[in-house]
């Protein structure tokens, strides 16, 4: 449905130098689907929705919705973004404070010149969709964070747009307000099956509500996949970092047979599934997730696939609902979260399990990047 | 356990006692609280006086009366005045806020060529003082001598006057113009302000770029707009220069030109200026009072934006050529024609129109009549230390008033707040008339000296330092100055030490700003100035009443150059410290 094609944009920052915001993105959404753009600021996802807008005008490349080129460098074709006919939902909501609710939302028919008895049972019908029905002759300023986000979404909704843009929505509520409105979020465009492009850098949002997700980092598309595919398979410890908490060590590629691969790491000899560009006597890094290091106070039963090693309890520090452990394995430290029916004291031996499909190996051409970013890659 | 409550509980009592002692801070509070109440609210209580009162002449003494009230009021042209003063200032503001709000629009919001050059449109006022600009435009367009007219009747062979600046539109033309650069910025402040997210949700609603620009940006910004056309609207019934140069010989009377009036014509009438004076203050005060409601109900609509993105520029298409174009004639109006006219009259012996034979007679007499003229050099002496002083006093009293109303708790500190920025509703002429009144009744050998018009201008530009000062003070932590006090300063060292250093980009800045506006002072200084105490600004004036054209415009270019240099060393000391604060 939409189809973006080698897209690089690049503007001039206030210090009159070049920033380049996107590199060569290219990725496809297809009908009904909610694709997110997740990375930290400063990634080039938002610049990224702003060309898919028409708000920004890129360099080069193309974008194309429902076969209809708005924008290709190849054949001068730009369509100014109030010809795009697309919905867009801003960070600050952008609701027009001289407008109320009413309005605010009537605006995109009105200058679309409709009768006003459609208008109204259009209004009416999407204020009811996003429950502020109630509201309609509220003054917009006297909302709620909440409500003015439901607003902003009824007002980018009522003109049926080809495609719906979010940029951030759902960053400037509390966090409880948050989860409320990513489950409606996703309740709508379900129901609506409305195409939609999602910008966060909340890895929450981005693996609970997408079907698809784009890791951009410097510009630059690192990955794409499923939510699953990013949080389980992680093709770079970018992405790996960026998307969840993980644990890194370093190994060297033994053998390899399909996606599995035998890897002489600083654990010992680990099974691991290969990811792209995995090479025997290559060297790598494994990735895995605290909750799929498992602990054991006896030796677990091994099945085939499950990588079992000996190591000993750092440390332990008890949250409620669950325990993180740090367990050394020579010099390695792995975090793990276990269930806090655990009580293995520090310093005494334990087992852990971990499964060979649960261990990424990456290739180590790059050393894994740590992003300076406060939240990313915390445990959700 | 009971002594040592005991003792715990004795510990604040003699931190109250102290408190409480006459120490430095208290005399540093207690003197700026006396000096503002007196320069803000003294001359004032003698104005309302005097507005009650006969004049007073060597064989009857002042009696009380109302007759000066029943004169300002209901004489015949009383009705004349007030409909001329309204239908000035009105014409002035409107015409200044168009003009300034397309060219803020341009600027902000499209991809208008010549950008850069709209920076400019921020120092004229300052570097173009209201007396050199209204001569300037004298020459322009006069109906006798005009270039502009001679030109187009030479080009068109007719005796058609085609402007005239003796007149209700050319004094508009006139001061609208010297207003709209303020207009530019009030307007340009508005449109920063605004979310640009609001226009581009517009946008990708399907709205068209007039759409837009009628029914989102200028509906959010109209309150602001109304704002900026009451401070238009008040600042052009306080100005002087227009209505005395231009007002006058036409017999086109407003307040301003008639407080004047009343005073230099013989008998002078003090009473009567000073009930004129009340009139014009009460306007001006509901104007002020009125833009602040204004802006405070305005805040709601200043949405405050997630992340500051970069405004999309709306591209104009060719239409970009016409803005250009009309931006190079507003340039042209603004200061291009009349610096060049000054220039150009200033190298003449006599003053005549631009030509071929006036080409050959270029000379700098009129600069070497001017460094010999017997009063120059005492007149810029005078005009550099009021300056000087002026600067110095309002920023080390704006300083220490910013820091009580903001870092005290004092009670009552609202009140030093809004007293010191009483002299904002005061018009210069005003200020002047009622300081004048002042120190003829209380004889502490003031009046007739420099010392009076330092007192004018300390109280005329007390809102600026305050404003600077407390502008830069929010921005710094009271945490400073606690963890000064906590290693054991005094509160004079730690004011000296750590809160007057920080301070010094903003008062700089102020400082500076102060500077140049009291070098171009002139409807205070018309009423206070006697001979000895002349400033740059009256010496124009009076170079103009004896209609020295030619020795004005030198000047009047002198003048510009050295205010041009000042500015530009305020942008420089300004981007200096903006960037070592970052």
């Amino acid at each position: 449905m939409l189809s973006v094609k080698s897209l690089y944009t690049e503007y001039a920052s206030e210090h009159g130098t070049v920033v380049k915001a996107a590199q060569n993105v290219s990725f496809d959404v297809p009908e009904g689907k909610l694709f997110t753009l997740l990375g930290p600021s400063g990634c080039g996802k938002t610049t990224t929705l702003r060309s898919i807008a028409g708000l920004e005008r890129p360099v080069s490349g193309e974008i194309a919705v429902g076969g209809r080129i708005v924008y290709s460098s190849g054949q001068g074709i730009f369509v100014a973004p109030n010809k795009r006919n697309f919905g867009m939902v801003f960070q600050s909501y952008a609701i027009w404070p001289h407008m109320n609710v009413f309005q605010n939302v009537a605006f995109p028919l009105d200058v679309r010149k409709l009768p006003r008895k459609e208008i109204r049972e259009r209004v009416m019908r999407v204020l009811a969709a996003v429950q502020l029905d109630h509201l309609v002759d509220r003054e917009a300023t006297k909302l709620s964070g909440g409500q003015q986000q439901r607003l902003a979404l009824a007002r980018a909704l009522v003109m049926e747009p080809q495609l719906l843009l979010l940029d951030e929505p759902l960053s400037n509520l509390d966090a409880k307000l948050r989860d409320a409105m990513r489950t409606e979020l996703k309740r709508l465009q379900r129901e609506l099956k409305l195409t939609t492009v999602y910008v966060t850098h909340d890895q929450t949002e981005a693996l609970a509500l997408s079907h698809e997700i784009a890791v951009m980092n410097d510009g630059f598309v690192i990955q794409v996949g499923t939510p699953r595919q990013i949080y389980e398979t992680p093709s770079n410890s970018f992405v790996a970092e960026f998307v969840g908490s993980t644990n890194f060590f370093g190994g060297t590629v033994t053998s390899i047979d399909g996606n599995r691969c035998t890897i002489s790491s600083a654990v010992g000899e680990i099974k691991a599934h290969a990811g792209d560009g995995v090479t025997k006597n290559k060297g790598v890094i494994v990735s895995v997730r605290p909750e799929d290091v498992e602990l054991s106070e006896r030796e677990p039963a091994t099945a085939e696939g499950d990588n079992i090693i000996r190591a000993t309890v750092h440390s332990k520090d008890f949250l409620g609902e669950y325990l993180d452990f740090h367990v050394k394995v020579g010099d390695v430290v792995l975090a793990s979260r276990a269930h806090p029916s655990l009580r293995t004291p520090t310093g005494e031996a334990i087992f852990v399990r971990m499964r060979a499909e649960k261990c990424v190996a990456i290739p180590s051409d790059k050393p894994p990047s740590r992003p300076s970013i406060g939240g990313a890659g915390a445990p959700a | 356990m009971t002594e040592a409550v005991t003792r715990l509980s004795r510990v604040p009592d003699t931190d109250t006692a102290s408190g409480w002692r006459l120490d430095s801070k208290w005399v540093l509070i207690g003197v700026p609280v006396a000096l503002v109440v007196w320069l803000a609210l003294v001359p004032l209580v003698f104005l309302l006086w005097q507005s009650f009162l006969t004049p007073q002449t060597a064989t009857s003494p002042a009696e009380f009366t109302l007759e000066n009230y029943r004169t300002a009021y209901f004489s015949a042209e009383t009705f004349r005045l007030f409909l001329n003063s309204v239908q000035f200032a009105a014409g002035t503001s409107a015409f200044a806020l168009c003009l300034g709000t397309t060219l803020a629009w341009m600027n902000e919001r499209t991809n208008t060529p010549f950008k850069r050059l709209f920076f400019a449109l921020s120092i004229i006022p300052l570097v173009i003082p209201g007396i050199l600009f209204t001569v300037a435009w004298f020459l322009l367009a006069s109906p006798k001598i005009g270039i502009l007219n001679v030109w187009l009747q030479w080009l068109f062979n007719t005796d058609t006057v085609f402007f005239n600046i003796y007149s209700m539109t050319g004094m508009i033309w006139t001061d609208g113009l010297h207003y709209s650069p303020m207009a530019f910025l009030l307007m340009t402040a508005a449109f920063r302000s605004m979310d640009p997210a609001l226009e581009e949700s517009a946008l990708m609603c399907g709205a068209s770029v007039l759409t837009i620009a009628w029914r989102i940006t200028l509906k959010l910004s109209w309150p602001a707009a109304l704002a900026s056309l009451l401070i238009l609207f008040v600042r052009s019934l306080e100005s002087f220069e227009v209505p005395a140069l231009l007002g006058l010989p036409a017999g086109i009377q407003v307040y301003t030109s008639s407080i004047y009036q009343a005073i230099h014509l013989y008998p002078s009438q003090i009473g009567l200026a000073a009930s004129y004076a009340i009139t014009l203050l009460l306007i001006t005060s509901f104007g002020i009072y009125m833009q602040s409601r204004l802006s405070y109900h305005s805040s709601r609509y200043s949405t405050v934006t997630g992340k500051g993105f970069r405004p999309r520029t709306i591209d104009l298409g060719p239409w970009r050529y016409a803005a250009a174009g009309f931006f190079v004639l507003y340039f042209l109006f603004i200061v291009f024609l009349p610096f060049l006219v000054l220039v150009w009259s200033s190298l003449q012996k006599f003053y005549s129109v631009p030509s071929w034979a006036a080409l050959n007679r270029v000379t700098l007499d009129a600069y070497r009549t001017i460094l010999d003229y017997p009063q120059f050099w005492s007149t810029v002496r005078n005009s550099l230390f009021l300056a000087f002083t002026t600067a110095t006093l309002i920023m080390l009293l704006g300083a220490v008033i910013s820091w009580i109303v903001v870092r005290t708790r004092i009670r009552g500190r609202w009140l030093l707040d809004n007293l010191s920025s009483l002299p904002l509703v005061f018009p210069g002429l005003v200020l002047g008339l009622s300081i004048m009144i002042c120190y003829l009744y209380l004889d502490i050998g003031v009046y007739g000296t420099i010392w009076i018009m330092l007192i004018a201008y300390a109280t005329r530009f007390l809102p600026y330092g305050t404003r600077y000062a407390s502008t830069s003070m929010v921005q710094i932590h009271k945490e400073l100055e606690e963890s000064a006090a906590m290693s054991g300063a005094t509160w004079a060292t730690s004011f000296r030490r750590i809160v007057l250093p920080l301070l010094k980009p903003g008062l700089l800045a102020g400082w500076i700003y102060v500077l140049i506006v009291s070098i171009r002072e002139l409807s205070s200084s018309i009423l206070l100035y006697s001979p000895g105490t002349e400033v740059v600004s009256i010496m124009i004036w009076e170079l103009w009443q004896n209609g020295q054209y030619v020795e004005l415009s030198a000047l009047g270019v002198m003048l510009i150059l050295l205010l041009f240099c000042l500015v530009m060393i305020a942008q420089l000391v300004g981007k200096k410290f903006g960037i070592s604060e970052g």
